[in-house]
């Protein structure tokens, strides 16, 4: 689908080294790197923005390296979403439309049908800086997937939301994604978003792609210091979902745990470390998840104390140091580890 | 509302240099109107008046339309592009606003004059001396940096990603300058446009030497009747320029804060 090929290019204080990456149909591609690793760069001569110094980029088979922009049929989005702030929401969306000799009928019909998908209808005639964060990159993704572009590059499409918003909007771009099986490059600094997104993850450091795979195999084996840093920071489960009375059950394998979602079947379940509660007695609550297990592993941070718990499946877990010395804990203490059903995050 | 120690003292401030400002506007307006209404209305009346003021607006309107023409796209490359001799280029924009105005009339009609360097050549099928085109490249020369400027911060602050985005929502380059770049720094282009257009008319230095005084423009007119006539002759012609450029001027910045409101 899309094939870089030995892909070189310096720029500015950027550069990218010899790239090579293949993303399948309907793939969902995370590249995840540190800031300056050339993320942005890499996604902007996908998009033809910059001419690559070496190497090629093949969209659906065929050779776009010399194409312009404007003849890639690939959509853009930027981590400020870069919408044209003179024009109202309805008007960015159809910008891309009114450029082409469509008839004005049918381009009324998909712009209509791409406003009532993403939730926009109501804020169609409303200017950009009116508009709330989550709602200014819903309109930058209606704007581009309006076009059915044969590619999505997403530009850490989600850093500049709050924390809520990011989580909401994840699960927006997912359900987008399965809807639409639009092939989607979408690169992020952050290893939770490249985790739960992608099919399968990229890692950029130093404008070198070093390692491509599966979320489980990059974050069991990692290659490199900057993965194995995540390794055991954050509790990700793949699991299967089912919904009891309004609330989900997930066996995450040898451990089952209730959340706070719609979803069904296969999907991907995190919790963070510091929203886990340890103590010595069981506390009893509803809506609250409540595993039993011994210490594996204690770190000191200063301020705070990293344990893993091995409840069946291994927890990471963040405490501070004073409820730590408190309760006295050693490796191979018993302890129960408690979380709410709606601190566990579903995709 | 209490007003605090410094806001007091930036009032202070400001109403003496508005005072500066406005003093000699109204001395001249409350002179003409106090003592002299009939004057006035002779002079309002009198078509060599009319038709030098008219030629005043008409030929400062013809420079902001070439400066507009062929400036707008050198700004648009100076706001987004790096290049040699950029610098040299910058430095060549602002330099009419720096030098006196006879030397730039010297220096214009060492060029366009009748025997200057391109002046002489097209001479038998284009004048610049005591015609139009001298008028209007005199009033070129001094107003155009005002316009390149002011366009070039435009398009500085419109944002490069933009343009990007709407290259990959199928513009070409021309309609990514059309419906992105230039639709946003319109604003500033515009309130460039009118100082270019208001130094354009101010000119009198340059437009003599090059043109002489035929055919005169509204400053020419002024020190005609000033010199030959005495001081209230030539006052009468100077207040209905006031006049017409105060009348332009504020519709135009009312314009002008309609648009910024806009975006």
């Amino acid at each position: 689908m899309l094939s870089i090929r030995d892909l070189s290019k310096k720029w500015a204080d950027f550069s990218l080294t010899n790239i090579n990456l293949d993303v399948k149909e309907r793939e969902y591609f995370t590249v995840l790197g540190p800031t300056g690793a050339g993320k942005t760069l890499m996604l902007e001569l996908i998009a033809g923005f910059h001419r690559p110094d070496l190497g090629e980029i093949w969209i659906n088979d065929k050779n776009v390296t010399d194409l312009p922009p404007e003849q890639r049929k690939v959509g853009f989005v930027y981590q400020d979403y870069s919408l044209f702030p003179h024009l109202n929401v309805e008007e960015n969306v159809e910008f891309g439309l009114r450029l082409k000799k469509i008839p004005k009928s049918e381009t009324d019909e998909k712009i209509r049908r791409i406003m009532n998908l993403l939730s926009l209808t109501h804020l169609s005639k409303r200017l950009p800086k009116t508009l709330s964060g989550g709602e200014q990159q819903k309109v930058a993704l209606a704007r581009a997937i309006v076009l059915d572009p044969d590619v999505l590059l997403l530009d850490e499409p989600l850093s500049a939301l709050d924390t809520q918003t990011q989580e909401r909007l994840r699960r927006e771009l997912k359900d987008l994604h399965e809807r639409s099986g639009i092939t989607t490059i979408h690169v992020t600094h952050d290893h939770v978003e490249a985790i739960l997104l992608g099919d399968r993850i990229g890692i950029l450091s130093d404008g070198k792609l070093i390692q491509v795979g599966e979320p489980d195999e990059i974050f069991r084996k990692p290659k490199w210091e900057f993965v194995a840093k995540f390794v055991g920071v954050e509790n990700i489960f793949s699991g299967k979902s089912e919904l009891k009375k309004g609330l989900a059950r997930i066996d995450i394998g040898n451990v089952l745990i209730e959340a706070v979602t719609q979803k069904e079947g296969k999907v991907k379940a995190c919790i963070r470390p510091e929203d886990i509660l340890l103590s010595k007695k069981p506390i009893k609550s509803s809506g609250r998840n409540m595993l039993q297990g011994k210490i594996t592993e204690i770190s000191d941070r200063g301020a705070t104390v990293r344990l893993k718990v091995d409840v069946g499946r291994e927890l990471v877990v963040i405490i501070t140091k004073r409820s730590f010395l408190d309760m006295k804990l050693r490796i191979g203490s018993g302890i129960y580890a408690s979380f709410k059903a709606s601190s566990v995050h579903v995709i | 509302m209490k007003i605090g120690g410094i806001t007091a003292l930036f009032i202070a401030l400001g109403i003496f240099i508005v005072a500066v400002l406005a003093l000699p506007i109204a001395n001249i307006f409350f002179k003409q109107f106090a003592f002299d209404l009939t004057g006035f209305l002779s002079a309002i009346t009198d078509q060599g008046v009319l038709k030098a003021v008219g030629l005043s607006c008409f030929s400062a309107f013809l420079a902001v339309l070439v400066t507009f023409m062929f400036g707008v796209p050198l700004a648009y490359l100076l706001a987004r592009k790096d290049f040699r001799g950029k610098a040299l280029i910058e430095g060549i924009i602002d330099l009419p606003m720096a030098i006196p105005h006879v030397v730039a009339g010297i220096m214009l009609l060492t060029v366009f004059g009748l025997s200057g360097l391109i002046g002489g050549p097209v001479s038998s099928f284009l004048r610049f001396e005591g015609a139009l085109p001298g008028i209007v490249v005199a009033m070129l020369f001094v107003s155009a940096p005002f316009l390149i400027n002011s366009a070039r911060e435009g398009f500085q602050s419109v944002d490069p990603r933009l343009e990007k985005v709407a290259r990959s929502l199928g513009a070409t380059e021309w309609e990514a300058f059309r419906k992105v770049a230039f639709p946003l720094a319109f604003p500033q282009i515009f309130s460039g446009a009118i100082m270019s257009w208001a130094r354009a008319i101010s000119e009198f230095a340059a437009v003599i030497m090059l043109v002489g005084f035929f055919p005169m423009v509204a400053p020419g007119m002024i020190w005609s009747r000033f010199y030959s006539q005495g001081l209230y002759e030539g006052m009468r012609v100077a207040v209905i320029l006031l006049l017409i450029t105060l009348l332009v001027f504020v519709g135009l910045k009312y314009l002008q804060g309609r648009l910024y409101a806009k975006h």
